[in-house]
């Protein structure tokens, strides 16, 4: 058994050293702390995280940062997949609560209804980070800070790219849009950041805009009936990825071919997207990165040591084009 | 004799009568708003055209509604066929992802096989619990509706495979004499079952069982077996759709496959005439249902219906279709305009005609 003291000290080395430094490590280190941690039994720091579901690379990807990222770091993780249902996530929640683990960190599936379970993770002690997708709580404090990409950022980028590229065009260029799952925070922002950026050049026309509920099948069957209503389509821009790859097979089904007679601009990058764009069958992916488990493992850290940290905090990416994308493509994680 | 046959074919013509109204009256509206939705063209040697596009991807629903069709027609309901679609396209195209050649036949059939193998399991699940214990269809099939998504996710790891194997692309984008493969398979499972309940007693044994399980059983009929039996049926018929759903697009997705397709086969048996509470069933009605199903989905997306108002175009729409099948509701209107009430026929009325007449 430590005194209190050196176990202070090492978990004040414990808050500052990264997570990669600390990988096995720190097993001991939790092991000998057990006596004064209190209610977590193995004396780790025990996360709780609730996962939207599993609807798309991009969120497997999420998924598997966020697990390989707590290992790393030597927590406990207790993970759960709500498969796309709110009451599942509230649910797990409160189970999180209930099996009192020192942090408990989820993606909302919808951004309203979560102010009762916020309340109650809060009279727990229990504090709450956001991941990827927000939640609309008039009461900020009910949540500690929410990491994620910024959507409208995307949007923007991707609309910013097509104005410079299209900026020697004379004529009207048509678009069609893919939008993602109708409602969802980042088919909302994405659109709107796109359109904001299109506006600088008036020839940058939105001829037709659906959902293909982000799934690959969604994606086919609206480009199909996007190809056969519009004669003239110049630019595809799809909310993600996995509807860019599905129009894909409805463009060369009508005799097109994608990247040249149509430019084609996604978002996420996604190992299939990178690698349809490094084929010259993508022209340009903004990347929303779900790689955010190191800088969430950090922000765990961070809370419960009880700092204070930004309430609003943006994950590190970029964009792509197609050189990129082939340099790239060898070292991509997903 | 002759009258009675007459008025017989009159009352099946009468029965699909509203669904192709529906159905030619929905392609019309997309005529009328854009004349090139009816055009079909040769393309790379095969037909290309939104109306091959909807025959295409009508034919997972078909199947589906097939399937549906048979266990309504018992009194029951199928909720797990989204579900069982979704595991089988995963085994196949997790199957076949892990084999160093993925074009190889071989390859291709033993995915198909393992897809129909957990098919068969899922259904007769489905069955035991309904017909074995007694637990209430709706409660029984929701079990495997939930629990399959999760055995789904766990055949694909969580994640989307994807895969590239031409033989297996060919049954959902793949073209034979100029028309999708897709809607062959599904031409011959309507043809199979068809034949099969219409050509032996299996049929009216069926709808025995949706109009009475207990008499039916007292009169011979081993229900129980028959129960078990259709939803074996449903859930073949839903493992093949889950393998045209996922070689559409070469990938398989636990969590979208199938999503919501148990709610699409459910109406598309109502709007083809078979009434849920079992009995009398129409597997034609069912066909033409799921085509007006695939032809208002392509509709919306034709004509750029914007997301927010395109679910409630289509709940109008079917609330129309539902209500012009409706006898009760089509009388309230031909009731006034013949001035005088219709002397009854000479030849006696079928139950259902009197009370549509009586009080007129």
């Amino acid at each position: 058994m430590h005194t209190t003291g050196t176990a202070m000290t090492r978990r004040r080395i414990f808050a500052v050293l990264s997570a990669s430094l600390l990988a096995t490590g720190l097993a001991a280190c939790g092991n000998s702390d057990t006596g004064d941690k209190g209610g977590t039994g193995s004396g780790k720091i025990v996360l709780g995280f609730s996962q939207v579901g599993a609807e798309s690379g991009w969120r497997t990807a999420n998924t598997n940062s966020i697990k390989e990222a707590a290992a790393a770091a030597g927590f406990e993780l207790k993970f759960d997949d709500a498969q796309q249902k709110q009451e599942n996530q509230i649910k797990a929640i409160r189970n999180f609560i209930q099996q009192k683990v020192d942090v408990i960190a989820f993606s909302p599936v919808v951004e309203s209804g979560w102010d009762t379970v916020l309340k109650e993770a809060k009279d727990a002690k229990i504090p709450v980070i956001l991941t990827d997708r927000s939640v609309d709580s008039a009461d900020k404090t009910l949540y500690k800070t929410f990491i994620g990409s910024d959507f409208v950022k995307e949007g923007k980028l991707s609309g910013e790219w097509l104005v410079e590229k299209t900026k020697s065009a004379t004529g009207p260029v048509n678009i069609v849009e893919l939008q993602g799952t109708t409602g969802s925070a980042p088919a909302n922002d994405r659109k709107k950041g796109f359109a904001a950026a299109i506006a600088a050049n008036p020839n940058l026309k939105v001829i037709a805009s659906q959902t293909g509920d982000f799934t690959r099948a969604g994606g086919k069957a609206v480009m199909e009936q996007f190809l056969k209503a519009n004669p003239k389509i110049d630019v595809l821009f799809a909310h993600n990825d996995d509807m860019g790859l599905g129009a894909l097979e409805a463009i060369t089904a009508a005799g097109k071919v994608p990247g040249k007679d149509i430019t084609i601009i996604t978002i996420d990058a996604v190992k299939d997207g990178m690698q349809a764009l490094a084929d010259g069958k993508f022209n340009f992916i903004a990347e929303c990165s779900p790689l955010l488990g190191p800088q969430l493992m950090d922000l765990v850290k961070k809370v419960k040591a009880g700092e204070t940290i930004p309430t609003r905090i943006e994950t590190q990416e970029g964009t792509f084009t197609q050189e990129q994308a082939k340099a790239a493509l060898p070292t991509r994680k997903y | 004799m002759n009258t009675l046959t007459s008025r017989l074919s009159q009352a099946s013509k009468h029965q699909l009568f509203w669904p192709v109204v529906v159905l030619v009256g929905l392609l019309a509206v997309n005529a009328l708003y854009r004349p090139s939705f009816l055009g079909v063209e040769m393309k790379d040697g095969h037909l290309y055209g939104s109306l091959i596009d909807i025959v295409r991807l009508s034919a997972p629903l078909i199947l589906v509604a097939v399937g549906m069709t048979l266990v309504i027609a018992t009194g029951g309901i199928d909720l797990s066929v989204g579900s069982v679609a979704s595991i089988s396209g995963a085994i196949a195209c997790l199957h076949i992802s892990q084999q160093p050649d993925q074009n190889a036949l071989s390859v291709v059939l033993v995915a198909l096989a393992l897809g129909i193998g957990l098919s068969l399991v899922a259904g007769t699940w489905n069955g035991m619990l309904v017909a074995g214990i007694g637990i209430q269809p709706i409660i029984a099939t929701l079990i495997l509706m939930v629990a399959g998504r999760g055995l789904a996710q766990l055949i694909t790891s969580g994640q989307i495979i994807t895969i590239n194997s031409s033989p297996y692309r060919t049954i959902g984008v793949g073209y034979w004499l100029t028309l999708p493969v897709s809607i062959f398979i599904a031409i011959a499972v309507v043809a199979l079952v068809s034949v099969v309940t219409r050509r032996t007693a299996l049929g009216v044994i069926i709808e025995a069982v949706g109009g009475n399980a207990e008499a039916s059983r007292l009169a011979g009929i081993r229900s129980r077996r028959i129960i078990l039996l259709v939803y074996v049926i449903c859930g073949v018929c839903a493992g093949l759709a889950g393998f045209m759903l996922t070689a559409d697009v070469s990938s398989a997705n636990g969590n979208a496959v199938g999503l919501w397709v148990e709610l699409d086969a459910i109406l598309a048996v109502v709007i083809g005439g078979t009434a849920l509470s079992g009995g009398r069933f129409s597997l034609s009605g069912t066909v033409l249902g799921a085509l007006i199903i695939q032809t208002l989905t392509t509709t919306v997306y034709a004509m750029n219906i914007t997301p927010q108002t395109s679910l409630l175009f289509k709940a109008l729409v079917v609330i129309a279709v539902c209500l012009i099948q409706a006898p009760a509701f089509r009388a309230k209107f031909t009731r006034r305009r013949p001035a005088a009430p219709l002397p009854p026929p000479q030849a006696t009325a079928s139950g259902q005609d009197q009370k549509v007449e009586v009080p007129a």
